[in-house]
């Protein structure tokens, strides 16, 4: 096992470096530099700022200097603030998107799994209609089209929640919602599916024919069975979470990662830009990793079947 | 024992002549016949095939049903309320309405007018609550916008900030999100197949190396690596084709990798490579018709997320440039009147849903259809 860990640790390091020298040269490619608006400076000005953001060296001085900064946590300075590190703009923000992305993910299974349970157990009844129809709605509309909703019709018409910004739970409420609609459809549809299957194989049967009550069956038996899968859809969820985070935080007026990057990229702020490329791809790749652990530790014939 | 020996004359030959229970009542089907039929029998896949028709032809057509062009600006007649004649009940109506409240009735009846400038003869208001049991007074004030414009004509789904058109514009929209559809389908077609196939047919270190380039790919979140090319190519529709083209394929190249590894090995490819066919003809031949099902499944399940991608990139301004019509740009711009004019929003809002709530459904159904063992 911890030679797995390692060998995926290596791959995790390589892939990291491509993605970093990639978007280092995409970025050098961008139309525009922090220059392009300050036509009023004179030629020694713009040399003196060209200096302090290191962008007088060759590009391959610059990428090395780069990638020994990266190595270091240090992922440059922003040309938007004046002298701030984006490391420290990223540390600032990302309270909030994790907050949001958390709460959204961990309120979305929750809710997706009951619904799909509830699918389940009254399989082809009405109850298993609604919720399906329910699930399909979700899977469907877009987030920042059902965010808009809930903003017109929870927000503005009823009043109950805060329409936008962040200073305290009651703002959380409404993205966190729209954020956690696609989950809940996702978790929903995989669930019943699983369940059903569960439910149809032979242990089932048996502990029908033991006289266990049917609550007890789906519980004990069916739930515990179906939640393994329920892992591999994880993965695929945290990463549609990250992406929603983008729209939802400028809809909602978040300060969070997301609306700082949107903003990076109107402004041509590369070193944000890169910045937050590589945490996002980070948090790709090391959600993939944990629910690849994950799922061999929870399912010991995974592990069998790698040779382990 | 020996004496239950049944006599002989018992048993009597079977006549065989007309015996029928051997042969084939029902004509066979073809796998695609098969399939044809369970997809006509599902009723929400029907229902999502309809609807994507009749979106297909409003979007040839509606622009072409009224006068108003796409770019036809008037700041005259911006933000109009939606009027169709007799779908009044819809809320169609033309009519804007708002609720005032304030503390004593008069106040709030003073606010109701000047929410609409004041034009008394246009505007009705309607007491909600005179404000005698001790709540605040509300006042439902009732604005007939086309009638205070003198306005003759009727926008189907009002105009938006700049007095543009929004039946015109949306049915523009919904052009762009189905030639996304169309190009999503083509790219998992044409790249994602071919790249699969190859990888898994050639096998060895051609494989090889084309497994890993894909690894790196699959490392990039989608999203990020369009947001990248969008940056570069400048936003516009050519750009976001091309970053699909980049992005949207790899899924499709290892499932079609994968059910072609399970494949090639098979006894009907050797005996057609023992008849002399070559490698194109095998994999066109062979291969690909067996996936094809799954081809067919994995592509309609792409394409709503293409078509949200899209929507998604108009929406934070990385899309379609500002006077072009995107669903994606009409719900942006929606969102800037949300408060005071929500119908800017709903209509193409509504419409996105829609296609992808038809795509959705219509793929659920071709995968019941062709792949009965995934069915749900």
């Amino acid at each position: 096992m911890t030679r797995y860990i390692f060998q995926r640790l290596i791959y995790m390091v390589i892939t990291m470096f491509l993605i970093a020298t990639l978007t280092f040269f995409l970025m050098k490619f961008l139309p525009g530099t922090p220059l392009s608006a300050a036509d009023k400076l004179s030629e020694e000005q713009q040399a003196v700022v060209l200096e302090k953001y290191g962008l007088d060296d060759p590009v391959p001085v610059q990428y090395f200097n780069y990638m020994v900064g990266l190595a270091q946590g240090d992922l440059g300075i922003s040309f938007q603030f004046d002298n701030r590190e984006v490391t420290n703009i990223i540390m600032e923000r990302i309270g909030p998107s994790m907050q949001l992305g958390i709460q959204a993910m961990v309120i979305g299974t929750i809710i997706g799994m009951l619904l799909g349970l509830v699918s389940a157990i009254y399989h082809n009844g009405p109850l298993d209609y609604t919720s399906t129809f329910l699930a399909v709605l979700g899977q469907s509309i877009p987030s920042f089209v059902f965010a808009g909703l809930l903003q017109y019709y929870i927000g503005v018409k009823f009043g109950w929640f805060p329409v936008a910004l962040w200073e305290g739970w009651e703002y959380t409420v409404l993205p966190t919602v729209s954020l956690a609609i696609f989950p809940i459809a996702i978790a929903a549809r995989f669930m019943r599916t699983e369940m059903l299957e569960v439910m149809g194989s032979d242990y089932i049967v048996t502990a029908r024919a033991k006289g266990v009550n049917k609550f007890g069956v789906v519980f004990k038996h069916g739930l515990r069975n179906a939640l393994i899968p329920l892992i591999t859809v994880l993965g695929p969820l945290a990463v549609g979470l990250m992406t929603g985070t983008l729209v939802i935080e400028n809809i909602f007026a978040v300060p969070g990662i997301g609306e700082q990057f949107v903003k990076a990229i109107n402004m041509n702020d590369y070193p944000i830009i890169m910045g937050t490329t590589l945490l996002l791809a980070f948090m790709f790749i090391f959600i993939i990793l944990i629910i690849d652990l994950l799922y061999g530790v929870i399912d010991p014939r995974i592990r069998l079947a790698e040779g382990e | 024992m020996d004496n239950h020996k049944p006599s002989k004359d018992l048993f009597v030959p079977v006549d065989t002549t007309n015996d029928e229970s051997d042969k084939i009542t029902r004509p066979s089907l073809s796998f695609w016949q098969d399939s044809f039929i369970r997809l006509r029998k599902n009723v929400g896949a029907m229902i999502g095939l309809f609807v994507l028709i009749i979106l297909t032809v409003m979007a040839i057509f509606g622009p072409y049903m009224n006068e108003y062009g796409e770019y036809d600006q008037d700041l005259s007649r911006s933000k109009m309320p939606p009027k169709v004649e007799g779908l009044g009940w819809l809320g169609m109506d033309g009519m804007l309405t708002d609720v005032q409240s304030a503390d004593t009735l008069e106040r709030a009846q003073e606010k109701a007018l000047m929410r609409f400038n004041n034009q008394d003869e246009f505007i009705e208001t309607e007491v909600l609550n005179d404000g005698s049991n001790g709540e605040k007074a509300e006042v439902q004030a009732t604005y007939d916008v086309y009638a205070a414009k003198g306005m003759e004509e009727n926008f189907w789904f009002g105009t938006d900030g700049l007095g543009r058109d929004q039946w015109t514009r949306t049915w523009i929209g919904t052009r762009v999100s189905l030639y996304i559809a169309f190009l999503a389908a083509a790219i998992d077609m044409l790249i994602g197949v071919t790249y699969g196939g190859i990888s898994a047919y050639y096998g060895g270190r051609v494989d090889n190396y084309m497994q890993r380039f894909i690894e790196i790919l699959v490392g990039i979140p989608n999203l990020v690596l369009v947001i990248l090319m969008i940056l570069i190519l400048e936003p516009g529709i050519l750009s976001i084709t091309i970053a699909l083209a980049i992005a949207g394929w790899i899924s499709m190249a290892r499932i079609v990798r994968g059910q072609i590894l399970k494949l090639k090995n098979q006894e009907f490819v050797l005996a057609s490579r023992t008849l002399g066919a070559k490698d194109n003809r095998i994999l066109q031949k062979h291969l690909i018709p067996n996936v094809l099902g799954l081809i067919i499944i994995n592509t309609m399940f792409s394409i709503p997320s293409a078509i949200f991608f899209e929507a998604f990139l108009s929406f934070i301004g990385l899309g379609l440039p500002t006077p072009m019509a995107s669903l994606g740009t009409l719900i942006n711009a929606g969102f800037q009147s949300l408060q005071i004019y929500p119908h800017i929003l709903l209509f193409p809002a509504i419409i996105i849903s829609l296609i992808m709530i038809a795509f959705n459904v219509l793929a659920d159904g071709l995968r019941d259809a062709f792949d009965p063992k995934m069915r749900e």
